[in-house]
């Protein structure tokens, strides 16, 4: 008697829990109109200007929203959610590579968005002649074995490194992708904090070679970009799978995060959004033929 | 009839109370999180002050090395030369505003001290990147234009405020009657000023030339953007280098909590915190009372 009883109860708590859920996302969806509350994002450098005009255009929809965007690096934000300081963080590696299993545990991953990385180099490198490099002539470039543009087809001038801080999701992703993970010679390389003075220094500097995320490059006709192994660093060819230098960029909330920050990451996701996502110059996630490396 | 008396003493009390707090969490903090470099990752003090391999790993494992001994000879050698270039400029126009013309000094030149005091760091290193460095290149055919020279110079400019402003207030404290007294012996102005004026303030100019190089220690900013930053020991002036503060600053945002990166970090930081220590203790033996003579 005992045990039938508890197991009416189980089934009906079951239930409760079902309709519960049901109940739930009905009402998310139908009462979006009414958001209110405040979101606030911090972390990945590389995704910030896509994230702050995400904002704008969703505080324009729900005016009671208040949203707030910080860089600080990928590091900081996986901390700064993993803590609770903020509600959304950004990154561009998977949490599990910056925190304990326990902290990454608790969090939710949400790919918002695909970020293609592309070689640049100074205007002189490609008008000598450089506009494609294998990957073997990128890692010897790199690693510092190849130090004249002319063992690869180009002006008779020096190699100058230019390159990101060892922590930078941006330098992780092109070692990993670019260079097969080969580190890059540290003791030759110019470290930049951020892609802006990166670019000014690749475009200042002759015989200048660094990286830099293709949303830095929309409108820039200051440097040059390389084809790598005759593929051209465009979203075309990383939606394809041809170009293979890219990183999944990540909004990860805290366990399934407030209404509100799941309305904001699917208004990101969303195709209205997506318009403006590639005239950024990042990718959109559901276009990719393949969100595997 | 005291109340007034106890209030106001009170309250002096508590602000008082505060900054030594202050000053004594932060510095029990940087050396409780710095300290994790040697005892949870077993590296040794001698390794850290004494070796250039740079190289710690990005995760809690650890096993990377932590020699920053290229930060701390980069800070050592922008900031000396920083001082040799503003420490003779600072005393010229520290004598000029207060001996030789202190009508113009007063109305005109302390103000455009001020001014160069107020200006923040960022326009500083962004005009030495926009204007020194292809400057550099030119006048010395480098190929690479960020180097320890350009980032001593924009530095000089940075701490030449600091320490004209505190030796003129040096120089106007010393009594009219010294001055006065050496013209009735029949000294020129020269030798009243370098024989009377300077030896009376020396206690108050060695201030103001350790606050300006403890200006120029702590200062990231303006230095990351014209250093070039590269792991390696400078050669020359015309090389490119790292700081302790650059380094803190390029990779604290990235680094994975609880890393080997981030302790070797927050080392680093308890480091500057001591120098600045050491500096403040400098001053205080300067001008402590003389025992004897």
């Amino acid at each position: 008697m005992k045990r039938i009883a508890s197991i009416a109860l189980s089934g009906l708590l079951a239930l409760g829990m079902l309709t519960g859920c049901g109940s739930n996302t009905s009402d998310s969806s139908s009462s979006s109109e009414d958001l209110s509350g405040t979101i606030s994002a911090a972390g990945s450098s590389a995704l910030k200007p896509l994230a702050d005009e995400a904002a704008k255009d969703f505080q324009e929809k729900y005016p009671d929203v208040s949203i707030t965007v910080d860089a600080g690096g990928s590091g900081e934000g996986l901390k700064q959610v993993s803590d609770g300081t903020v509600t959304i963080g950004m990154s561009d590696v998977a949490a599990e590579e910056k925190l304990d299993a326990d902290q990454a545990k608790e969090l939710t991953d949400h790919q918002v968005a695909v970020i293609t990385m592309a070689p640049i180099v100074n205007k002189d490198v490609k008008e000598g002649g450089v506009d494609n490099l294998t990957t073997e002539q990128l890692i010897d470039i790199f690693t510092g074995k190849i130090t004249n543009w002319k063992d690869v087809g180009g002006p008779d001038e020096d190699i100058v490194l230019v390159t990101r801080p060892s922590s930078s999701g941006t330098r992780a992703t092109f070692t990993k992708y670019a260079l097969n993970g080969n580190e890059e010679a540290e003791n030759k390389s110019m470290e930049t904090d951020d892609s802006g003075v990166l670019l000014k220094n690749v475009q200042d500097t002759k015989g200048a070679i660094g990286y830099v995320a293709l949303s830095y490059l929309v409108d820039n006709d200051d440097v040059a970009t390389v084809s790598i192994d005759g593929v051209e660093p465009t979203l075309e060819n990383t939606y394809s799978g041809d170009y293979k230098v890219w990183a999944v960029e990540h909004m990860y909330t805290k366990g399934k995060g407030s209404k509100t920050d799941r309305a904001f990451i699917k208004y990101m996701m969303s195709d209205d959004f997506a318009k403006t996502t590639e005239k950024l110059g990042y990718g959109v996630a559901s276009k990719m033929s393949s969100m595997d490396h | 009839m005291f109340k007034k008396e106890y209030a106001w003493r009170g309250i002096a009390t508590i602000g008082g109370l505060i900054v030594i707090g202050l000053t004594l969490t932060i510095g029990v903090f940087l050396a409780y999180r710095g300290s994790a470099t040697f005892f949870q990752f077993h590296h040794t003090l001698g390794e850290f002050l004494g070796s250039a391999d740079w190289n710690p790993v990005d995760s809690a494992a650890g096993g990377g090395t932590v020699g920053a001994l290229i930060f701390i000879v980069g800070s050592l050698v922008t900031c000396g030369l920083a001082l040799l270039i503003a420490t003779p400029l600072s005393l010229g126009a520290a004598v000029f505003m207060t001996q030789i013309s202190p009508r113009i000094g007063e109305k005109f030149f302390r103000p455009v001290v001020q001014i160069f005091a107020g200006i923040p760091s960022v326009v500083y290193g962004w005009v030495g990147l926009s204007v020194l460095v292809p400057f550099m290149r030119v006048a010395f055919h480098q190929q690479v234009g960020q180097s320890i020279l350009v980032a001593a110079i924009v530095l000089a400019v940075m701490i030449f405020p600091t320490i004209t402003s505190m030796t003129a207030d040096a120089l106007t404290a010393v009594p009219k009657t010294n001055r006065d007294g050496a013209y009735g012996l029949g000294s020129t102005r020269w030798q009243t000023i370098y024989r009377v004026i300077i030896p009376a303030a020396k206690s108050g100019i060695i201030t103001a030339i350790i606050m300006g190089l403890a200006r120029a220690f702590g200062e990231a900013l303006a230095v990351a953007m014209v250093i070039g930053q590269t792991t390696a020991l400078p050669t020359s002036i015309f090389s490119t280098s790292k700081t302790i503060t650059t380094e803190v600053a390029a990779q604290m945002g990235n680094a994975m909590e609880g890393g080997e990166l981030k302790a070797a970090l927050w080392t680093l930081s308890f480091l500057l915190f001591l120098i600045s220590l050491f500096m403040i203790w400098l001053i205080h033996r300067v001008n402590a009372p003389k025992k004897e003579d």
